[in-house]
């Protein structure tokens, strides 16, 4: 009995992982299970043999068009959070007076939820909303801009709710790397640009990687802005306005999990591909407190 | 523009929040010389070293380059090499590409830079891990990565921050003879940070001690070791034991000091006169076992190859450093004297 558990010790394997069981039985019937029965499920369409409601998602341009449509909000919503976040967080990095405020201020839109935030953009950013009215009386314009209801609407919701993620990630990745460095390149002649694209920007750049991941993740599962500030019947039906219209309106189950599906599989593809492209930068230590 | 006279240091001063962290710091540095700051943690010899650099703008004074006025310039524009305590490699670049980084940035033909760097690797003898990333160097080819691309562009001056302070005891006494045999094949200037007065002693040329800020002392290692300046520097150049006691005589050539149970004759630094309170600084191997002196009961002996360091209690309870060449056991009472040349009577400061 102690020899079988000296053995298993050597192999790593001790009564201690026990203590995973909880958690493991936790991921297997919160996640696990239902994907698999999804997954299952798509396989079972009423008609149309196993592959039957791919056949009819891919078949149906209205249907399919509806990737391209989440893709043209997710990816430009998530290049913009990382494009942005970079310079602010880069000013950000050292100690100064209001940090602490300027960073609650930064953040503080994930804290809204999206319907408070579409609530805001349509006051704001409205036909009738502070912007239009403010640029028509002042004669900029004749006309009300359209700015909600449509791509935009749900571009911007993207930005506002997707901007405090990234930032925040950035800034972390960004204090991570040795401050040291910039000056010992300052010392070897090297002015600001040189500085931030030749030592700070490769040692980023698997951060950025994984940020705009995560964030692009975020976005194309974008749902209540897409309706709420958006145009769910044409210009912004995105990818999960059609998974809810197969489950709650046609009750095709099968149908509808073929999109979930589907919408993985998207999703996968592009982190795929960001990951790959981050395997070509330097991923080690970076030197900072971490 | 790699080429001057003098460098000057004038009133150097730089302030954190109210605090003095350098105060009014003048120097003048000649080419080819090799200058030692020497202090102990936190006295601003780090923060004069950057200030050089210009990584921290100074609080007031000025830095002059023969006529040319640097401390408005920002780094990238005063050609200063510099070697960081942590080495600041860049870990995403090749050993190659790390020395080669400065004269890339000097927008040098790539001949040249090819050239230069093959110069710079073969003189730090790492011609072998050339292409590796800093990560896989040990912390001694690391070091001198560092210090090749610092000197690949044969810069003015040279500053390093403590460059050996991350190294074992046997590697930091190789690369303290390194560092002074390129200092001395390449004939470069160089301003050197370091808290420990040995390795000051061995390399410098002249050395600057400076505690809270404050210059204390400036000197060649002779002159430092011999004749320190105050209780200060004597403290850090090794003067273990630091008497406090009272002047009872003054000739022209020594001092008679008397303090609790103990009598002593030494030569006096400054102006002393008979009841003044001093501070008697004697070296433990300037104090040695015989005839008449104080008694005092040892300790605790310690072996360090050719000598013993022995510790002593006076009858009165002071605590004396020593050397000894026999080994006397805890407990024993022996009696100690020291050469009155060998100690230094400082005045005392009101503390």
């Amino acid at each position: 009995m102690t020899a079988l558990r000296h053995r298993l010790a050597e192999r790593g394997i001790d009564r201690q992982l026990l203590l995973l069981v909880p958690a493991l039985l936790c991921v297997l019937i919160l996640f696990i299970y239902p994907f698999a029965y999804g997954l299952g499920l798509s396989f079972q369409p009423s008609q149309g043999g196993v592959f039957g409601a791919y056949r009819e998602f891919f078949a149906d341009a209205y249907q399919r068009d509806t990737i391209w449509t989440t893709l043209k909000l997710s990816l430009p919503a998530a290049f913009l959070n990382v494009a942005a976040s970079v310079p602010i967080a880069y000013r950000m990095r050292g100690r100064f007076r209001g940090k602490r405020l300027l960073t609650v201020l930064l953040v503080v839109p994930i804290t809204l939820g999206t319907v408070l935030t579409a609530e805001g953009l349509l006051n704001f950013l409205g036909p009738t909303g502070w912007l239009n009215r403010t640029l028509m009386s002042a004669g900029v314009i004749d006309e009300p801009v359209r700015l909600t209801n449509n791509y935009w609407g749900v571009f911007f919701s993207l930005v506002i709710t997707g901007f405090p993620f990234a930032f925040l990630l950035i800034l972390s990745y960004l204090s991570g790397i040795d401050p040291t460095l910039e000056r010992a390149a300052a010392t070897l002649g090297a002015g600001w640009w040189p500085r931030f694209h030749r030592i700070t920007l490769p040692l980023l750049a698997p951060g950025l990687a994984t940020t705009f991941c995560l964030t692009f993740v975020l976005a194309f599962s974008v749902f209540p802005s897409a309706v709420l500030v958006g145009d769910p019947a044409g210009t912004t039906r995105v990818i999960s306005i059609a998974a809810y219209h197969a489950a709650y309106e046609a009750y095709d189950y099968p149908l509808a999990s073929a999109i979930a599906v589907v919408m993985g599989v998207v999703e996968l593809a592009v982190v795929a591909a960001v990951l790959g492209m981050r395997s070509l930068f330097y991923t080690g230590s970076t030197g900072g407190k971490g | 523009m790699s080429s001057f006279d003098t460098l000057r240091l004038d009133g150097v001063t730089r302030r954190f929040g109210g605090k003095d962290a350098l105060s009014g710091l003048s120097l003048e540095i000649h080419k080819g010389e090799f200058i030692a700051l020497l202090g102990p943690s936190g006295c601003g010899k780090s923060t004069a070293l950057n200030c050089l650099a210009g990584l921290l703008p100074l609080s007031a004074g000025s830095i002059w380059q023969d006529d040319r006025r640097l401390d408005t310039l920002p780094p990238e524009r005063r050609g200063f090499g510099m070697v960081f305590q942590s080495y600041a490699l860049f870990p995403h670049l090749s050993v190659r590409k790390n020395i080669a980084f400065g004269l890339q940035m000097r927008h040098l033909p790539r001949a040249e830079v090819r050239r230069r760097t093959d110069e710079a690797i073969r003189l730090v003898r790492l011609d072998e891990h050339a292409t590796k990333l800093p990560g896989q160097l040990s912390g001694g080819q690391q070091q001198r990565v560092a210090i090749a691309r610092a000197v690949v562009l044969e810069p003015s001056l040279v500053l390093m921050d403590e460059p050996l302070s991350n190294l074992d005891a046997k590697l930091r006494l190789e690369m303290r003879t390194e560092i002074r045999r390129l200092h001395q094949s390449l004939g470069l200037t160089t301003v050197y940070v370091t808290h420990d007065q040995e390795e000051a002693l061995s390399m410098a040329d002249r050395l600057v001690v400076l505690r809270d800020g404050r210059v204390q002392q400036v000197g060649t290692p002779e002159e430092l070791h011999t004749r320190p300046a105050n209780r200060h520097v004597a403290d850090f150049m090794g003067y273990r034991n630091l008497l406090p006691m009272r002047v009872t005589s003054v000739t022209r050539e020594h001092v008679g000091v008397e303090g609790p149970g103990m009598t002593l004759t030494g030569t006096g630094v400054g102006d002393l006169f008979p009841g003044d309170e001093v501070v008697a600084a004697i070296r433990p191997e300037d104090l040695v076992v015989g005839e008449g002196g104080v008694p005092v009961t040892v300790e605790v002996v310690e072996y360090q190859g050719r000598e013993l360091a022995v510790e002593a209690r006076t009858d009165q309870g002071i605590m004396l450093h020593l050397r000894a060449a026999e080994r006397p056991a805890p407990g024993d009472k022996v009696s100690v004297v020291a050469d009155p040349a060998r100690v230094l009577v400082f005045p005392g400061e009101p503390s």
